[in-house]
């Protein structure tokens, strides 16, 4: 961090020259290979080192072609008529789970680019961050991407575009990311549209994180966007809504490498360093001022982050037990959503009952969990939280629905979403029909286009989160995308089915359903369990229950037949060979009383289906 | 010195049936270097070559296996044998068995055989039911087998063995029932009857894959072995190991040297050998196999020592497959102490535990590798 950026010096960047923007978009619309792109063409990045998609940085990221993380790139660009500007590129995170996430960095912003696929149109995801911006009274330029791609149709979505935001379809830019048609006409919009920031360069600090991400040799890099005063080198700052204070050790720009500067001044992007090692300290959201002198009034909007979806995380070999206590502090030290709690489970041992932002989130921690830190997992079926009222009046939170009580309940309340769909207008019977199942209630319904249409639903979360996402691709045929967005709690019957295997509970296997639901549920995990558990020497009954009244019963006969036919010569050496893998395998094997259950049958009895990739 | 077996791999078949994944090959599959001519002479080499590693060691008893060994004829199956007796000292008590195909032997060629020193025939019957000879593939009709015994009889072999295969699809109770009839009628001393297993990467299984035959079903297959059981039982017969019954001093010397883990050598390709702790294994395919001996190469594709701990899962491994079973000075304390687990759930034999044996009930003989596994922990 010791060469300095070029074009003006960070720190006494005039904020009229300064545009702070940022892309919105759907997964792979081409958002990376316009931010790629826009490095190159402002001469941040030459074409040589350009490696594809600079901006996003962890390895699932690449390979998901999502964006986790956001990061902010600070481009120097001089205009078309000869002036010198500097443009704040703030990308944002790209996923439902992420919405708070993405509210700040728009926060951080004065304008947005609203990339739309040329050849798809504009999807649910996009339309909500769409609204979030203009919520925060940003500057939107449109424009359509891949305009390059034969089946690109933008009149079409053009039009769409216009009819969304209230523009004429001729203001819709058409870029092509990848052959880089358009791009330099974007970022002349760009300095043109996007207002200048405007603040006090004489009050005292305020800026605002919206991002804040761990480091293995820096400890906590923040990223902030000035509003107010100024952030310098050595300046003692405080964190306005925790109230503590950390030296500053580092201050910088990424450009598109992170530079050391002396200081940030009103409108400027960069990041900081305290040394901080853990997230929690330095809170997207919130705002930084100086210790000394410092703002009394924070910026506001911060709120914490709080966990939507809970899933019990278990090594499938007990004793990685602290090898994924570790995993867990360690990833907690970048993300700051994550919650978790010891729980023990008699099938599954000794784990975590760990707290999402959603099912993404789950997902990715999971993944990372298993990739980054060679961790073999099982999680227990993702579910949601439930606020629960007993006859007493005793008001009880769940998070685990084995933790469900069987005593009698005044009322049960379960959160509901908000849940947007954009469909193609052929789909929307059958859309419909999955979301009435899934017990929602109907919003709205609006025509983007001539065969594009946005439906709007509340939903209960729990809904959403059982597998939702996969009926509604395969009713679609993909072509639906899903956006959704926390409202609230609803009362709801719900009852906890249990599933017992010969005669005891297998707690991993509880689940929160509704009244009409919980004999269908019952009967298809029964179903699955038969299918899973191996024969014993005893004939074992699979039960499901409500409480002490069974609803359905299916058995896995004894074994009686257990013996190799053949065992001369060869035979030998091969059987004994099967015999110590066997005696491995053995370890893999949870008891659940009796009953040997090996540890695929967990797994493959708590999977839904697919798991929630890419929205 | 203890008595050394030997085995001798005829891997000569006129045609594959469709469960089969011996190691064997038909005519067309055979490569270069090697025929059901010249094959019996690199075998008499490979006896050699044992005989100067293992010196003029006693021989107890000799089996000839395939593949269908008859196919080479009995001259040459005559000469492999009088190879064997040079170069070992066989015993005066010595068993000498060879498979056949019901299909592929007749009175002279069995006259031959027992005049060259044979004393044991081994058929491969399978099933008096032509429907299932069918879903086997087997060229035999149902009555070949027994007419093929009757003549080994004929020929003077005291010993007569019919291999029986249960549990095929298709295959009724009454299938089975009459199958053990036609055993009993044939006048053999020893019966073998395996369930049908599904090997990997045969006809069968790509068949079982593709849904055209369901797989053998386990209960059924448990059902069978006790009709089985019961009806030799009823005409004399013993079991003295999982799948294989005797009428007394009908027990065959050979197999019985590998569930007692005794030395034992395999010649021919693809033929395992363990003597004095190790085991090994020739090369698979006859052409490789031939191309080693003329080269005077290792015949070995590959091999392994066993460590006490192996030697002791195969000993109760074999064992417990045995109606001798396990004396109880066999297991380690802790091994002892879950034996009575087993008892108290019908596997293992209260009374020969009393009396310091080790041994699987009849309900236990069917799951004797669940017993195996337990017993080891």
């Amino acid at each position: 961090m010791t060469s300095s950026p070029s074009g003006p010096v960070p720190g006494t960047t005039n904020p009229e020259i300064v545009r702070n923007f940022c892309i919105i978009a759907h997964i792979d619309h081409g958002k990376s290979t316009l931010a790629d792109r826009m490095l190159q063409h402002t001469g941040l990045v030459d074409a040589r080192s350009m490696r594809a998609q600079y901006l996003d940085r962890m390895d699932i990221e690449r390979e998901r072609g999502i964006t986790i993380k956001s990061q902010a790139v600070r481009l120097p660009y001089t205009a078309v008529s000869g002036e010198q500007y500097v443009l704040n590129l703030i990308d944002t995170p790209g996923h439902v789970d992420f919405t708070y996430e993405v509210s700040r960095s728009l926060a951080a912003c004065e304008g947005a680019v609203l990339l739309v696929d040329a050849a798809q149109g504009i999807e649910a995801q996009t339309l909500a961050n769409l609204y979030l911006a203009m919520e925060n009274d940003l500057e939107v330029i449109p424009v359509l991407n891949k305009i390059d791609l034969p089946a690109a149709q933008p009149e079409k979505y053009a039009a769409e575009i216009a009819h969304i935001i209230g523009c004429s379809p001729d203001d819709v830019l058409r870029v092509s990311a990848k052959t880089g048609e358009g791009v330099s006409e974007l970022l002349e919009r760009v300095v043109e549209k996007i207002p200048a920031p405007q603040g006090d360069p004489n009050a005292p600090a305020r800026a605002l994180i919206f991002d804040s991400v761990y480091d293995t040799y820096r400890g906590v890099v923040t990223y902030v966007r000035v509003v107010d005063g100024r952030i310098a080198t050595r300046d003692k700052i405080e964190m306005m809504s925790l109230g503590t204070t950390h030296e500053l050790l580092e201050v910088g720009v990424i450009s598109p490498e992170p530079i050391a500067t002396a200081g940030l001044g009103v409108g400027e992007v960069g990041y900081l360093i305290t040394g901080v090692k853990d997230v929690r300290q330095s809170r997207v959201g919130d705002t930084v001022t100086t210790a000394l002198r410092g703002a009394t009034e924070s910026l506001g909007g911060y709120r914490d982050p709080r966990p939507m979806v809970f899933s019990g995380l278990y090594p499938l070999d007990g004793s990685d037990y602290p090898e994924l206590r570790d995993a867990l502090d360690k990833l907690k030290l970048n993300d700051a959503a994550l919650t978790y709690e010891p729980e023990t489970s008699l099938a599954l041992g000794f784990g975590f009952r760990c707290g999402f932002l959603g099912l993404l989130h789950l997902e990715i921690v999971r993944e990372r969990l298993e990739r980054e830190f060679n961790l073999d997992l099982i999680s227990t079926a993702p579910n949601v939280i439930y606020r629960v009222v007993t006859d007493a009046g005793k008001e009880i939170v769940v998070t685990n629905p084995s933790e469900f009580p069987d005593s009698k309940l005044a009322q049960i309340f379960e959160p509901i979403v908000r849940a947007t769909v954009i469909l193609p207008s052929e789909f929307v019977g059958a859309v419909m029909e999955l979301c009435q199942q899934r017990r929602g209630t109907l919003l709205g319904m609006d025509y983007l286009s001539e065969d594009r249409v946005e439906l709007r639903y509340t939903l209960p979360l729990a809904e959403i989160v059982f597998d939702f996402f996969d009926q509604l691709k395969s009713k679609t045929r993909g072509y639906a995308s899903l956006d959704y967005e926390p409202t609230g709690e609803q009362d709801a019957d719900l009852v906890k089915v249990d599933i017992l295997l010969h005669g005891d509970p297998v707690d991993a296997f509880s689940a929160v359903v509704h009244r009409d639901k919980a004999y269908a549920y019952g009967v298809s995990m029964a179903q699955k369990l038969k299918e899973l558990i191996p024969r014993q020497q005893f004939e074992v009954p699979i039960q499901a229950a409500i409480g002490s009244r069974i609803i359905t019963r299916e058995t896995v006969r004894a074994m009686r037949k257990d013996v190799l036919a053949k065992c001369y010569g060869g035979d030998i050496s091969r059987k004994r060979k099967l015999l110590e893998k066997q005696k491995e395998g053995k370890k893999r094997m949870k008891m659940v009383g009796r009953v040997e259950v090996p540890q695929e049958a967990f797994i493959a009895a708590l999977s839904t289906s697919d798991a929630p990739a890419k929205k | 010195m203890t008595a050394l077996s030997l085995y001798v791999h005829v891997p000569f078949c006129a045609s594959r049936c469709g469960y089969c994944d011996f190691n064997t090959y038909t005519a067309k599959e055979l490569g270069s270097g090697v025929d059901q001519e010249n094959f019996h002479e690199f075998l008499i080499r490979e006896i050699k070559n044992a005989s100067e590693q293992l010196g003029n060691r006693p021989v107890d008893s000799v089996f000839i296996g395939g593949g269908t060994p008859t196919l080479i004829g009995a001259s040459a199956l005559n000469s492999v044998l009088e190879s064997i007796g040079t170069s070992f000292n066989l015993e005066s008590n010595i068993e000498i068995t060879t498979e056949a195909n019901p299909d592929s032997v007749d009175a002279q060629m069995l006259e031959q055989l027992h005049a060259g020193g044979f004393t044991r025939i081994s058929l491969g019957m399978q099933s008096a039911a032509s429907n299932v000879l069918k879903v086997l593939q087997r060229t035999h009709t149902p009555g070949a087998s027994v007419n093929a015994a009757k003549l080994a009889r004929a020929a003077g072999f005291d010993h007569v063995n019919l291999d029986l295969i249960y549990g095929t699809p298709g295959e009724s109770d009454q299938d089975v029932r009459d199958s053990v009839s036609a055993v009993i009628d044939a006048g053999v001393d020893h019966v073998s009857a395996y369930s049908l297993i599904v090997e990997q990467g045969t006809p069968l299984a790509r068949q079982v894959a593709r849904g055209e035959i369901p797989a053998p079903d386990d209960d059924v297959c448990a059902d069978r072995y006790e009709i089985i059981d019961t009806m030799l039982g009823a005409a004399g017969f013993d079991w003295y190991e999982v799948s294989n019954w005797a009428r007394p001093g009908g027990e065959c010397t050979h197999n019985q040297a590998y569930w007692l883990n005794s030395d034992w050598w395999g010649i021919g390709p693809g033929a395992h050998s363990h003597v004095g702790g190790t085991r090994w294994w020739n090369h698979k395919h006859p052409s490789t196999y031939a191309a080693a001996l003329e080269s005077g190469s290792s015949l070995r594709a590959g091999e392994e020592t066993l460590t006490p701990e192996q030697e002791h899962t195969e000993m109760i491994m074999l064992g417990l497959r045995t109606r001798a079973g396990l004396t109880a000075d066999c297991l380690t304390d802790s091994e002892s102490e879950r034996v009575s687990g087993l008892i108290g759930r019908g596997i293992l034999d209260s009374a020969a535990w009393g009396a310091g044996v080790v041994r699987v009930t009849p309900q236990g003989r069917l799951l004797a590798d669940l017993a195996v596994r337990e017993l080891l922990g």
